[in-house]
């Protein structure tokens, strides 16, 4: 894991993977989107709403699996100091939010059909809100110095405390009888759902990760490139 | 006299010497749940039934005015560094400075809150369950401030970050002791929610020194 921390050989191969990644999660994307919007079998309770779902929960395990990165990064940048730990626990803060925002919209925007609500107060709905607090919380303090390794360092300790959350995420459905449908797909004893669901289900769970990845790719350029240029500006002003 | 009690003892003198801080964090509690009767008319069932997300939001609030007393003074004028060169683990330090912040500002507020809860005209049957809820859960406020404060040591606007950082961590929290209240208003069972505030202080007097503890590591460094 070590080899890869170094930056150069970080970027040689994540640039050549980019193209590739980029081509499979389009790919996953219009398949996904294909069997999800028009190829499935409308629930038999939900009908046609159903098909928010495969918006909604690849979002959220998107946004969970970014949570984990982040504070993964964070551990490692707090234990190796590897500049490159940092700089991705950085490119995936944003990211998660966008993929918390998305599965609380459009969440909201099934319950209103489904639940006649467009939010209640529940264990699952809360705990994502506080997820989205979280990377909010995260975003504005690893900004709030002016020595960015200070602020990436305050941050990973934030990322790792506001882990305790993620866990409570996952199984606020399980541990509180709430208006949140409990887990389907990943249980002990197997899926839940109808096959011909968890096809489209699957597909755009692998669209979504791809993009995080491909974004993750993106960002952790930008940043580098930000990192870099900052170190230049320091060392033209030294001199 | 241990290094621990030490620290306790000295941010009490500060505390005791600088009577202000304390005194405009307790008013601003006052203050603002004063404004909820004026805001919504005195109407007793109504503000009965708001007393108690009132009592505990403006606890929250007065609170997060009293975090940069933690660290703030301590890292500008260098005793931050004393304290860490004295041999006292940063982890024992934050969890020191964790006690001295609750007798400062948690235990007062609890003296305070039933005083409070009179004048939102609370059911009489909810007030030990308040002082209940607020004995377990301002321990557990100072607890995260502490890792709130640490964190932001040094940063820009760190009050305000410091609420933005520490108010999502401490959702759960409001959301068992408000319903411990609304239960005992109500005549239900309050020991579900009292003991899911115990269960979260009890993880947090060991885990959030701890995350303290890494945070000022950081912060000296």
């Amino acid at each position: 894991m070590h080899r890869f921390a170094n930056p150069t050989r970080f970027f040689r191969i994540a640039n050549a993977v980019l193209p590739v990644l980029a081509v499979v999660s389009a790919g996953l994307f219009a398949a996904g989107l294909y069997y999800a919007l028009f190829d499935s079998p409308a629930d038999y309770q939900q009908g046609e709403t159903v098909r928010i779902m495969y918006v909604h929960v690849p979002a959220a395990w998107a946004a969970l699996a970014c949570y984990a990165t982040m504070a993964l990064a964070g551990a490692s940048f707090l234990i190796w100091k590897h500049v490159l730990a940092d700089l991705a626990a950085r490119a995936a803060a944003p990211i998660g939010a966008g993929f918390t925002l998305i599965s609380l919209a459009t969440g909201s925007l099934w319950g209103q059909p489904m639940w006649g609500t467009w939010w209640v107060w529940d264990a699952r709905l809360t705990s994502v809100l506080i997820l989205f607090f979280l990377y909010l919380g995260y975003i504005a303090l690893v900004n709030a110095f002016d020595d960015p390794d200070r602020g990436g360092r305050a941050g990973a300790v934030l990322a790792l405390v506001g882990a305790v959350n993620v866990p409570i995420i996952k199984f606020s459905v399980d541990w509180w009888n709430t208006l949140h449908q409990p887990a389907s797909v990943l249980r002990m004893d197997g899926p839940s759902i109808a096959p011909e669901m968890l096809l489209p289900l699957l597909l755009m769970a692998g669209a979504y990760f791809t993009l995080f990845g491909v974004m993750m790719i993106l960002r952790l350029r930008g940043l580098y490139a930000g990192r870099r240029l900052r170190q230049m500006r320091l060392a033209a002003a030294s001199r | 006299m241990s290094p621990f009690l030490a620290v306790i003892a000295r941010d009490l003198r500060l505390a005791r010497r600088q009577g202000t801080d304390i005194a405009m964090t307790l008013a601003f509690f006052v203050v603002v749940v004063a404004l909820f009767p004026l805001g919504l008319g005195p109407t007793p069932e109504l503000l009965a039934r708001i007393a108690p997300a009132v009592l505990w939001v403006t606890a929250l609030l007065a609170a997060m005015l009293s975090f940069d007393r933690l660290f703030q003074q301590d890292s500008e004028d260098g005793g931050l560094e004393q304290l860490a060169l004295s041999g006292l683990p940063l982890s024992l330090l934050a969890l020191a400075k964790a006690v001295a912040h609750w007798l400062t500002t948690g235990l007062p507020m609890l003296v305070l809150a039933p005083l409070l809860a009179v004048s939102l005209n609370l059911a009489s049957d909810a007030y030990w369950t308040l002082v209940a809820t607020l004995a377990l859960g301002t321990p557990v406020v100072s607890l995260f401030g502490t890792v709130g404060a640490a964190l932001v040591v040094g940063a820009r606007r760190a009050g305000v970050l410091v609420a933005l950082i520490v108010l999502p961590l401490l959702i759960p929290v409001l959301i068992f002791a408000v319903s411990a209240i609304e239960a005992a208003s109500a005549g239900l069972t309050i020991r579900v929610h009292l003991l899911f505030l115990g269960a979260i202080l009890a993880a947090s007097i060991p885990l959030a020194p701890l995350a303290a503890g890494a945070a000022l590591r950081q912060a000296l460094d």
